[in-house]
């Protein structure tokens, strides 16, 4: 028993060899494909590899609050400012914004297509009772769901129906369900432009400056957690915000579309 | 062989078994010296197994007291041995199930080959000692049983029914190897149905019935005059010639 | 039915063009859930044994909670050995947490009660019939019981790839204490879960035609050993 122990542990090492540093980041960058992207030409130039761990946004943070993870890239600036108030990030930078997109079925029950007022469209799926689906798991997107439900003077968790599902997944997932029931739902483009399981679902409103999605990136302190790994980290932080970084994220493209624009100071 | 008798004889006192609500055994006293081979006999359910078995240590009494002459309850185990009505055998070859049962004897493991094939040269076994032992026919399977009890060169050998499940040709090559044990010095105490072999092999005989010791005495004597109406009612019930 | 249709199609041609991405996620499965048996193996025939021929207080409870214990959940496993290994945890310091090691850990937890309740079934099965012959030969209690592992070890196969079937079909434990790193702890599993929420299912699909057609040539080839060793040793 102990043996295999032992073996166990040489197996860890090997893996430790090469120097990695692990990201807690967002599903909605994970399965927009960015990092499949981005990460090897980070990797080529520093030899660092990037372990990216893809959660909701308040997990990816908590996994930061444990230590579990080096670095936090992340979508919901009010819960990274709470992060660094608590003292367990850095410092926090800008890294780059695309926005969110209200997806719904194509024949549009409750009439808002191409509208350009995210809370009026989310007035009237309440008032219809179509089917919504939320991704409910303390996410950016969740977060910017719930702000706009409270922009409509919208109380969601007195006031919800049947109609109103909590699933409680990532943003892929979410996309499946609502493709599933032919619901509504609030999606990041980049995820959305990266989905392939779209049915009958289609983009009904856009360019809401509430629809605005701010990503943020910070640095795990080591004072909290000794174990982080600082110099890698901040290498891998210092590289996203310089014009290489920067100019790296601009040219992801899907069918030519850009996903995330960049907008580090 | 066993030469000079160290755990014999075996005093049995008032020994008594239950299974539950049933009375197995009743009070049954007896007391066994080297030298005869003897006969356990009586119907099913008299209690023949559960007797041997409580001398072996297989099981534990309810009450009484089974009384070897050694203290030491270890050397008193080594020194006896047992076949069952169908052999146990371990899945490896005829030559490892005896060197096996050597190795729990705690002999050096220099010495367990070289025991064990004369074991299975006593038994006429050598030319299948490489053999898978539970591809073996049942009656070199028992055979194998007895090599197996040989090497362990036991001062007591109980044996339970040993031929009931083999026909008339390996019955008659268990029975030869029986006689060897005997001729060497072993104490045999053997359970038995059949009449023919109880006479051929043995030399006194226990009867049992329901639980209690009847009689007991030389076996011929037995067999033509029994001395109860149960012993007698028994015989009768059975074939001379099975 | 269309969506169904065109999946399989795009599945089986996905499997033809073999993508070399697709090889090491299906070796590392292999790795980390032989790896997670060999472990589980090691520690539970031993304990099903001892199980089986033991005279305890309470073992009848202790039987009730082995076989309880087969249904754990994988998620809740993954869970559990999650808070163990953070670094908040008390292994943390151990730096297993989203490495292969971990995986196997957490997939030997799952296993183990499947191996050892199989093993305890079928060594109290054989103690019936080699009980008195052992005991009669001296040997004790533990000693017999370790021996009969090794003499019913063809029977025990199937118990063995009980916990193959396990922990190369979880998901839950993998994906928690793994985190489905893409070239690291990605398996074959996590990878179906992540191309499905992308909603690639052609590729997806495939992903579960090789999982599946795996797992079958295992139990192919353990049949096969199993039937070959039966005609040998009887």
């Amino acid at each position: 028993m102990l043996r295999a122990f032992a073996a166990l542990l040489l197996c860890a090492n090997a893996h430790a060899q090469q120097t990695y540093i692990t990201v807690a980041s967002t599903t909605s960058t994970e399965q927009s494909g960015l990092f499949k992207h981005l990460l090897p030409i980070f990797e080529k130039k520093t030899a660092i590899q990037v372990r990216v761990v893809a959660l909701g946004t308040g997990q990816a943070l908590d996994m930061g609050r444990r230590g579990d993870a080096d670095v936090v890239f992340v979508h919901a600036r009010p819960l990274e400012e709470k992060f660094l108030a608590e003292g367990f990030g850095v410092r926090r930078y800008d890294v780059m914004y695309n926005d969110f997109v209200l997806i719904g079925p194509k024949n549009d029950p409750a009439k808002i297509s191409g509208g350009k007022d995210v809370v009026e469209a989310f007035r009237r799926i309440k008032a219809a009772q179509t089917p919504f689906v939320s991704r409910g798991d303390r996410s950016g997107t969740h977060f910017a769901e719930l702000e706009i439900w409270r922009a409509a003077g919208i109380d969601i968790k007195k006031e919800k129906g049947p109609w109103y599902r909590d699933t409680g997944q990532g943003m892929g997932p979410a996309l499946n369900t609502a493709a599933g029931m032919d619901a509504y739902l609030l999606a990041d483009r980049g995820t959305w432009l990266s989905f392939k399981n779209r049915a009958s679902l289609a983009i009904l409103v856009e360019g809401d400056s509430r629809l605005f999605n701010q990503y943020g990136i910070m640095l795990v302190s080591p004072m909290k957690h000794p174990s982080v790994k600082k110099e890698s980290g901040q290498a891998f932080l210092d590289w996203l915000i310089s014009p290489a970084g920067q100019k790296a994220i601009a040219d992801y493209r899907i069918d030519g579309q850009q996903l995330f624009f960049p907008n580090a100071k | 062989m066993a030469a000079n008798a160290r755990i014999l004889p075996l005093a049995v006192r008032d020994l008594c078994f239950a299974a539950g609500e049933r009375t197995i055994l009743d009070r049954v006293s007896v007391r066994l010296e080297a030298g005869p081979c003897t006969i356990l006999l009586g119907a099913n359910g008299a209690g023949k197994s559960v007797l041997m078995r409580l001398m072996h240590g297989l099981l534990v009494p309810t009450s009484g007291e089974i009384a070897w002459s050694d203290a030491d309850a270890e050397r008193c185990r080594r020194l006896q041995a047992m076949v069952f009505q169908r052999p146990v055998l371990l899945r490896r070859s005829a030559l490892a199930n005896v060197t096996y049962a050597l190795k729990l004897a705690r002999v050096p493991r220099a010495e367990r080959e070289q025991l064990a094939l004369e074991a299975l040269e006593g038994v006429g076994l050598t030319h299948l000692a490489h053999r898978p032992a539970r591809v073996l026919s049942g009656g070199e399977q028992q055979r194998l049983a007895l090599a197996r009890a040989w090497a362990l060169h036991p001062e007591v050998l109980f044996l339970d029914e040993p031929t009931a499940s083999l026909d008339p040709t390996a019955t008659r090559e268990i029975e030869r190897v029986i006689r060897a044990f005997d001729a060497a010095g072993t104490k045999i105490l053997m359970a038995t149905h059949n009449l023919a072999q109880a006479r051929r092999l043995g030399d006194e005989v226990l009867f049992l019935h329901q639980g209690r010791l009847l009689e007991r005495g030389r076996i011929d004597e037995f067999l033509a005059r029994p001395a109860t109406p149960e012993a007698a009612a028994f015989m009768k019930g059975d074939l001379p010639w099975t | 039915m269309d969506g169904l249709a065109q999946a399989l199609s795009g599945a089986l041609r996905r499997i033809a063009s073999g993508d070399a991405s697709l090889g090491a996620i299906v070796l590392l499965s292999l790795e980390v859930s032989l790896a997670a048996v060999a472990c589980a193996t090691l520690a539970g025939l031993p304990l099903g044994a001892a199980i089986a021929v033991g005279r305890f207080p309470g073992r009848r409870t202790v039987v009730v909670l082995l076989n309880a214990l087969m249904g754990l959940p994988p998620v809740v496993v993954g869970l559990f050995v999650y808070l163990m290994l953070s670094r908040a945890g008390p292994l943390g310091g151990l730096g297993f947490l989203f490495t292969p090691p971990a995986m196997v850990i957490a997939q030997a937890i799952l296993v183990l009660p499947i191996i050892a309740a199989l093993c305890r079934q079928a060594v109290e099965d054989a103690w019936i019939e080699y009980e008195e012959q052992l005991r009669s030969l001296g040997a004790g209690r533990l000693g017999a019981a370790l021996t009969l592992v090794w003499d019913i070890r063809f029977s025990l196969l199937t118990a063995i790839l009980a916990g193959l079937g396990r922990a190369s079909a979880e998901v839950g434990a993998v994906m928690i204490v793994g985190g489905n790193i893409d070239g690291v702890t990605r398996v074959m599993t996590t990878t179906i879960a992540l191309e499905t929420s992308k909603g690639d299912l052609p590729l997806a699909l495939s992903l579960g035609m090789v999982l599946i057609a795996l797992v079958l040539a295992l139990n192919a080839l353990a049949q096969i050993v199993k039937d070959a060793a039966q005609r040998r040793y009887g």
